[in-house]
């Protein structure tokens, strides 16, 4: 249909084409705004934690929603990024943050690396068992190595000065320069999912073979997209990490792996929101049950809330607000 | 005494005897996954905690009702496999037309409530369930001393393995399953009750974890953790044997208990992760799985 009307009349659709993007542009403009006053109306750690998960919830979107692969290994991304860049922050002093979280995101990504080109190898239900494997080796790692502290983890991380001159010892600095991470990350996201490489990947995710014969070499666009969604969530780790100013082995549990899917699919799996959605709602639950007496069925919560969303509410809740949307003022 | 490579005989052949046990739960839990996936081609992520409930059914239904083990050993997996008959009869079937990895979530999911929920109730501790009294102790070999437990957990264990070669290779019922695992499809064309085979074949899975959880019992601390990092492994397991055959299922989980036993003797800091480690190996040499079909 979208055919016929661009052979009718090309300058009516690229007039909608303009109006779309720049509703588009308008929205995330608003987004941005709503996060720079956000310090303002809520608190700013808890505001910190749900960006960190995400961005995790928005890297872990580009693989599932994107490429239609289900890791069950990302913990040990966020783990990764967290260790290492907690590590080198509190050995070497003179290490400036945004330094250490380089580190710690080019770790994950070499560690995504070396998960891609061994889970790539099979598909579906195999990749996720294969990534929660691998993701096991590298959690029994983290328990051995002698730099992770152990069951205990690392402590007092030090904040430091942002490029040697900037304190982010008080929560306002810190929640700005975390939201610039979560803009930068997210903005690569939505770079990557609309660029013709963005679309391959979609192709990918609706017909391999199809896809194959067209020419496209599908383990290289998975490969990458698994290096992209790992080097991000590493990136997720590390911030979280200098936020905290602890990393600890319950980032790398499979738990966490669990976790990360289910604010994806809470807020809605291949929507661009729905991760930040999901995070947030996640969050601020598991915050509110430690409080109420409900605090120890946190897990049996989760459980139910995946059950739910499988039976009955696989679109999360941008992709049902998306599909209303789209029958009412469509 | 007797050394090999450098170790006690005795010490050997005890943790051999240990890998072979946790080898036969991989065996016997692989096959459980493996028998589901075939029919409904999901994977069972509730596998470890449905194990878990074997074990706690076995716990608690001695300490309240007073069970034995023996009947223990029968009842248990067909309660806990009924149970499962209702979880794929209410819940897997809704989503049986979707991707398979919603199977999984779903599952996932389930494993979250299941575990959580008893830990609640008994906390993560664990409790201690007697061994019965006639396999108590052990037969001195002459070699090594060998807890008779544990070599009954090897042979009963095996024998449940031979049996559900049995079932499904050599009875109508198995040739069903077989035929529906190829095309279920057509088999409702010629008017088998899929979904009724689909139900029971779940079940069954199930109640294979169940007696897989029911041997545990006195074997290691019954706690509502004890199914998921076994899991875990397990998938290790099925990922490198693949999920094709059972013998394929039989021999390469207990060859990767053996390999975790011994590399307890030679390198105790890699005991956790081996499994792990062959399997990175299988999927560079031999990414279908050693038993696995090409697809």
């Amino acid at each position: 249909m979208a055919e016929s009307q661009s052979m009718a009349a090309p300058s009516a659709v690229l007039e909608r084409q303009k109006r779309a993007k720049f509703r588009r542009n308008m929205f995330y403009l608003a987004l941005i705004v709503m996060g720079l006053v956000a310090p303002f109306l809520a608190y700013p750690v808890f505001l910190m934690k749900v960006l960190c998960f995400a961005l995790f919830a928005c890297a872990f979107n580009l693989l599932l929603g994107y490429a239609g692969l289900l890791s069950f290994g990302h913990a040990a991304f966020l783990a990764t990024g967290g260790y290492v860049t907690g590590y080198l922050l509190a050995s070497y002093p003179g290490l400036t943050p945004e330094l250490g979280i380089i580190a710690g995101t080019v770790l994950a990504t070499l560690l995504g690396v070396v998960f891609g080109v061994l889970s790539i190898r099979r598909q579906g239900i195999y990749f996720a068992m294969v990534t929660l494997a691998i993701a096991q080796l590298v959690y029994f790692m983290f328990v051995q190595a002698p730099f992770t502290g152990g069951e205990d983890g690392l402590h007092g991380v030090p904040r430091g000065e942002l490029f040697g001159f900037i304190s982010l010892s008080s929560n306002l600095a810190m929640y700005y320069f975390v939201f610039a991470i979560f803009i930068f990350g997210f903005a690569l996201i939505q770079r990557t999912v609309h660029s013709p490489f963005g679309q391959v990947l979609k192709a990918i995710r609706e017909n391999e073979p199809r896809a194959v014969s067209l020419g496209y070499n599908t383990d290289a666009y998975k490969l990458v997209a698994f290096v992209i969604s790992a080097g991000l969530a590493g990136l997720a780790g590390s911030t979280k990490t200098v936020v905290f100013q602890l990393a600890s082995l319950t980032d790398a549990h499979w738990h966490m792996s669990g976790e990360v899917i289910l604010m994806t699919l809470l807020g809605g799996v291949g929507t661009l929101l729905g991760p930040l959605m999901g995070a947030g709602i996640v969050v601020s639950l598991q915050h509110i049950l430690a409080q109420s007496p409900l605090g120890n069925w946190v897990s049996v919560i989760l459980g139910i809330i995946f059950v739910v969303c499988v039976l009955s509410f696989r679109s999360g809740i941008i992709g049902e607000l998306d599909k209303m949307y789209r029958k009412n003022f469509k | 005494m007797t050394m090999i490579f450098g170790v006690p005989m005795a010490v050997f052949m005890g943790q051999l005897t240990l890998g072979l046990v946790n080898g036969a739960f991989y065996a016997l839990l692989s096959l459980g996954l493996a028998v589901i996936f075939g029919l409904l081609k999901i994977v069972n992520f509730a596998h470890g905690a449905q194990y878990m409930l074997g074990a706690f059914a076995a716990l608690l239904g001695f300490r309240y009702l007073g069970i034995n083990y023996w009947l223990a050993l029968i009842l248990v997996p067909l309660v806990v496999g009924a149970f499962g008959v209702l979880l794929e009869r209410f819940l897997l079937r809704r989503i049986a037309h979707l991707d398979h990895l919603y199977g999984l979530l779903l599952t996932f999911g389930l494993a979250l409530i299941f575990e959580g929920t008893l830990v609640n109730f008994f906390g993560v501790s664990g409790a201690r369930y007697a061994t019965p009294e006639i396999l108590q102790g052990g037969l001195n070999l002459g070699f090594m001393f060998l807890p008779t437990y544990r070599a009954w957990v090897l042979v009963a264990a095996l024998a449940m393995c031979l049996f559900t070669w049995f079932m499904i290779e050599r009875t109508r019922l198995g040739a069903y399953l077989r035929a529906g695992t190829e095309n279920s499809q057509l088999m409702q064309a010629f008017g088998v009750n899929v979904p009724l085979l689909i139900t029971l074949t779940y079940g069954f899975g199930v109640g294979l974890a169940a007696f897989a959880g029911v041997l545990a019992a006195p074997l290691y601390p019954v706690s509502p953790t004890m199914g998921s990092s076994l899991l875990i492994v397990v998938f290790a397991v099925v990922v490198i044997g693949g999920m094709g055959s059972i013998l394929g299922a039989i021999i390469t989980g207990l060859s990767m208990g053996i390999i975790e036993g011994l590399t307890k003797v030679y390198y105790p800091e890699a005991s956790n992760t081996v499994i792990f480690l062959v399997m990175i190996l299988v999927l560079m040499l031999r990414p279908v799985g050693l038993f696995g079909k090409e697809a």
